[in-house]
């Protein structure tokens, strides 16, 4: 890999406009993902994230402005097409198929053909509640082994970019380590991350660099060290201060 | 962020009731069955009225399996699935007439072999129609409701039309292949032929979809974007493709129906696939939209309840199965077994 392709960033967003119905939601949104790295993208309630990365896979359609992935213009391919292309998507509600077993979710989620065993192995180690569930239908899961499936879908199988909403919300302490473990995981073997997060704890832990969204387009974006470190700019950004977490 | 401890899980102990409920369903047909038995004083008439049930309902699950999943995948309320029903019924019917020479002897294997090829033309013929009518008529509507309703029901209108411009406007009167007809005699009961065969066959489709969806990817794809399609889609699978796939084959079965409802009925009518919509409607709305084990279970309550009453109270048969799904969708609104959660 040269120099120039790695200094690339794997995911850009240009001035992307995203409308649904007659709301205007995401307003000329401008975002970088670095190659390699954890971007963690911040911001309020109701800001624009989950729009964001919906827009990017394809979910709803950008009306104005481009998204780039490995520099190839992929606004206006179909969600399959986006998907195949390598990117992994864990929506914030889960996308857990509740009438499919745990060992359905992930055939499903293999699209290139069977699973890779030493790959699901792997996946046990990291979720090893998924292992005991194994043959039990994913509706009669908890709520933090729905995500921990969710999560293991979309690593069961290799891709570039990951496309994370919300991993945490709503979990108890003991399984927001084990996420978090996972996607810390995930980015040892190179793997690309956006991860929308609400837990600081958990974003100062996994995030190499940031976006803050605000009202529809980007207010900030640098290290995510920068932003750690600066309650002034953290109470700014996103009314809060970190060293309350 | 602070350490803790691992995650340790469990299986909870799930209580009797929520054991039990999965099977509720698959129940209630044995009690319809056995609520037969008790009000109808003959057993020999009993089993013979069982026996047609079954038949009536496989040929309503046969042509009500697509329309569910349809509706399931995508969404999409076809109201002219019914014109499918009467093309089968028609091409096949029109096969056996060229197949009369196989037909007319009473020898069964060739007048298996006639029907299966009456069938295998029916389906061919209402395939590419269903790809055709999903193409032209379904496509430019997805989203709307409103708009399909209207636009398919135009479309079965049109069928119609067709079908008494190439076959003219009467009714024809057909007869069973010679082998099946009349009736063979078990525990005292007459039990008619053809509607054992009807019943075979419908078995036979009824466990080829089960397999498909449970043991094959295609049928996890389906059976995953019954569920929550957008989910599939950000998987990379085309949804849009395993939908017209499931169109077709759906278009197919209700051509397959419609040959073994115009043998049953001995008639057909450009009309016959509409008439039969109430039943294919009341069996796909009290199985749970999207499920075929529902649809399935929907199918043979409606075929029992219709031949038992018919029999006990025949002016009561009309609003029997209304009120049948009356009281199913008061016990379970979403009907019994529900998929479609996710759109």
């Amino acid at each position: 890999m040269s120099d120039t392709h790695s200094a690339t960033p794997i995911l850009k967003l240009e001035g992307v406009f995203t409308n649904i119905a007659q709301y205007h939601i995401l307003q000329g949104v401008d975002l970088s993902v670095p190659r390699g790295e954890v971007t963690m993208l911040l911001g309020r309630n109701g800001v624009g994230k989950t729009t964001t990365l919906r827009t990017i896979i394809g979910h709803w359609r950008a009306h104005k402005g481009r998204v780039l992935f490995d520099g190839e213009d992929i606004t206006k391919l179909p969600t399959p097409a986006i998907a195949r292309a390598g990117l992994g998507f864990v929506p914030e509600d889960m996308g857990i198929f509740g009438d499919l077993t745990v060992e359905e979710n992930m055939t499903l989620a293999a699209v290139s053909g069977p699973i890779d065993q030493a790959r699901l192995q792997w996946m046990f180690t990291v979720f090893p509640a998924l292992e005991t569930f194994w043959k039990k239908d994913a509706g009669t899961l908890s709520g933090g082994q729905k995500q921990m499936l969710s999560i293991a879908r979309a690593m069961i199988e290799e891709r570039a970019l990951y496309l994370i909403d919300e991993p945490t919300k709503g979990l108890a302490p003991a399984i927001i380590t084990t996420m978090a473990r996972a996607i810390k995981e995930l980015k040892d073997q190179g793997a690309s991350i956006l991860l929308v997060e609400q837990n600081f704890a958990v974003a100062k832990a996994l995030g190499d660099s940031a976006s803050v969204m605000d009202d529809g387009r980007m207010s900030w974006s640098g290290q995510m060290r920068d932003l750690t470190q600066n309650a002034d700019l953290q109470e700014r950004l996103m009314g809060l201060s970190i060293e309350a977490h | 962020m602070s350490a803790a401890p691992e995650h340790a899980p469990t299986i909870a102990q799930t209580s009797l009731r929520e054991r039990f409920a999965p099977y509720a369903p698959g129940l209630l047909v044995l009690i319809l069955i056995a609520a037969g038995l008790i009000a109808i004083p003959a057993t020999s008439s009993w089993l013979t009225l069982t026996v047609s049930g079954l038949a009536m309902g496989m040929m309503i699950f046969i042509m009500a399996s697509g329309l569910t999943l349809v509706f399931g995948l995508m969404d999409v309320i076809n109201f002219g699935h019914g014109a499918f029903v009467s093309v089968g019924a028609f091409v096949g019917v029109s096969f056996l007439l060229v197949l009369e020479h196989m037909t007319s002897a009473p020898h069964l294997l060739w007048n298996l072999t006639a029907l299966m090829l009456a069938i295998l033309g029916a389906m061919t013929a209402t395939g590419l129609m269903g790809w055709a009518f999903e193409k032209v008529i379904v496509k430019p509507v997805y989203g709307h409701h409103l708009k399909q309703i209207l636009v398919t029901m135009g479309g079965l209108i049109v069928v119609e039309q067709l079908i008494i411009v190439l076959w003219g406007p009467e009714e024809i009167y057909i007869t069973r292949p010679e082998a099946l007809k009349g009736a063979i005699t078990f525990a005292g009961a007459a039990l008619e032929k053809y509607r054992l065969v009807a019943v075979g066959i419908g078995l036979v489709v009824f466990v080829a979809m089960r397999w498909t969806l449970r043991r094959t990817k295609i049928g996890l794809i389906v059976r995953a974007g019954v569920e929550n399609g957008e989910m599939v889609q950000a998987l990379g699978y085309n949804l849009r493709m395993v939908f017209i796939g499931v169109f077709v084959a759906g278009s197919a079965l209700a051509g397959l129906g419609g040959v073994l409802w115009g043998l049953y009925q001995e008639v057909i009518t450009a009309h016959m696939g509409n008439q039969t919509m109430i039943l294919v409607f009341i069996v796909v709305i009290i199985g749970g939209l999207g499920s075929v084990e529902g649809c399935f279970i929907g199918a043979l309550l409606v075929g029992l309840m219709q031949n038992y009453v018919a029999f006990l109270e025949p002016k009561a048969a009309l609003i029997s199965n209304i009120a049948l799904m009356v009281a199913i969708l008061m016990w379970r609104p979403m009907g019994m077994i529900p998929v479609v959660k996710a759109k």
